[in-house]
């Protein structure tokens, strides 16, 4: 069974009429955001068109280095990207902590969920290697991005009862746990209620994608439920490497509070 | 007598600049000021929440800088002019300061006999947070009586109290700290308060010691 019904380049054009109505909204009402929706729309319009050449190349060849160096890429641009997102400035220490556990925390649920989960052979298998990382370190992204903000607000606005805590004997670790601790649910939030409405308020984007291509929905929902658990566990292991080394950022080698 | 803390040529941003000090051991001392003085800077520095710029601090005869601060500030307890009131219960802050250093609980009868030596007439289970600013200030005294440490760093400990609650309060404390051989350093800018309840003053001026002296007994 493959009915798919392929998007021509005048449907695809048609679709754009959507973006058509809200610039025009948006001018109308002087709202002044015309032009960063063009170029968002614009920029993602490109950027696909690459990634797809670019896919058709890579599943084309089938060497593992093509795989590894696309890994590489995502992870270094889900890096920037954190950096990028956050507005509070960020101490150096902490920067180097949020690398590792981008690092450390996706690779080994990647490489957990691919060859326990998936069993892929050949282990570098580009169809799903690519697609799979993406999406963990994607969402990992977003979660340690959440983390990092929340982690420094938190010490900044908790200071005195930090510092309260310090000055009757705590240890730091101690002393940051209510931050620690909240900083952590207030990262896999998101993920956590992702979970709650999915197949009834909607239809997440991997089994959709996969319906659309023709498989049977009992056949997609077996990979959603296990890469939602991927990603499940790689936000929550990313977050927590995060936030258990990262507080230690705000402390200095004397123990005192360092913001 | 052995002196608690010697400060030698201590410099802290332009906040502090103490050319020699000595508080002694198991007395109670007074730092007395204006506002701006340094006399919280130089609590933060004996309990080891800041360290000098230039200069040595020694902590019974020990460099501060060397000590283990952790270990240092379970012996030496400092309480802020603002009290710092955690989530929970009037119990569960009593008893923070002890899970915070790692010391043992205690029966219910000490925390009641702390409360009545700070006069705090609550419920345990009273929310912390509803307390009013001087309930607070006691709920922290309170807190670190029962952590019983060998030094007590306390700034303005009655700021939030009225004249008869301070008097009560004071009179207490310092009769517990003399009872018990502890060490008691008192940031206060009430110079009469000075006075009447100090073994030793230290007067402070722009960050400079201006005058120490022994004030005579007059309980």
């Amino acid at each position: 069974m493959n009915d798919f019904i392929r998007i021509g380049v005048l449907q695809l054009l048609a679709a754009y009429l959507f973006l058509a109505i809200l610039i025009f909204i948006v001018r109308k009402r002087g709202i002044g955001r015309e032009q960063e929706i063009f170029f968002a729309a614009a920029r993602m319009t490109i950027q696909l068109i690459l990634v797809g050449f670019l896919l058709e190349y890579v599943f084309s060849q089938e060497h593992f280095l093509y795989t590894v160096i696309i890994l590489l890429i995502m992870l270094h641009f889900a890096v920037r990207n954190i950096f990028s997102r956050i507005r509070l400035s960020i101490k150096p220490e902490l920067k180097r902590v949020v690398i590792i556990s981008m690092l450390s925390g996706s690779l080994l649920s990647i490489a957990y969920f691919l060859f326990v989960v998936l069993s892929l052979d050949p282990w570098y298998h580009p169809r799903y290697f690519i697609p799979i990382s993406g999406m963990i370190i994607g969402n990992s992204m977003t979660g340690v991005a959440l983390g990092v903000e929340r982690l420094i607000s938190g010490m900044n606005d908790r200071k005195e009862l930090i510092e309260g805590a310090l000055m009757l004997g705590a240890r730091p670790s101690l002393a940051a746990k209510s931050v620690v601790n909240d900083t952590f649910s207030a990262a896999i939030l998101p993920t956590v209620n992702s979970m709650v409405g999915m197949g009834i308020v909607f239809l997440p984007g991997m089994m959709t994608g996969q319906i659309l291509a023709g498989i049977s929905p009992l056949r997609a929902i077996e990979y959603q439920i296990a890469i939602m658990l991927g990603i499940l566990g790689s936000v929550s292991l990313t977050v927590y490497l995060l936030v258990h080394f990262g507080y230690r950022a705000f402390f200095n080698t004397r123990d005192q509070l360092q913001l | 007598m052995m002196d608690a803390f010697i400060l030698q040529a201590i410099k802290y941003m332009d906040i502090l600049d103490i050319a020699e000090l000595k508080i002694p051991l198991q007395k109670v001392t007074c730092l007395l000021g204006e506002s701006g003085s340094g006399k919280t800077t130089l609590l933060r520095l004996l309990n080891h929440l800041i360290s000098p710029d230039s200069g040595k601090i020694y902590f019974m005869g020990e460099d501060l800088s060397e000590l283990n601060p952790v270990e240092l500030r379970r012996r030496v307890v400092m309480l802020p002019q603002t009290p710092v009131v955690f989530p929970g219960s009037v119990e569960e802050n009593l008893l923070q300061g002890l899970v915070y250093s790692e010391k043992p609980q205690v029966p219910p009868e000490k925390l009641t006999m702390v409360m009545e030596k700070v006069k705090l007439s609550k419920e345990l289970h009273t929310p912390a947070g509803v307390l009013s600013g001087g309930e607070k200030q006691r709920l922290a005294l309170a807190r670190i009586l029962l952590m019983d440490p060998d030094v007590f760093l306390l700034d303005e400990p009655s700021s939030a109290l009225d004249e008869l609650t301070e008097k009560l309060i004071l009179d207490s404390l310092t009769e517990y700290a003399r009872s018990q051989g502890k060490t008691l350093i008192m940031v206060t800018h009430n110079r009469r308060m000075g006075d009447f309840y100090a073994d030793y003053t230290v007067f402070l001026e722009k960050g400079h010691i201006q005058k120490t002296a022994e004030v005579a007994a007059c309980e």
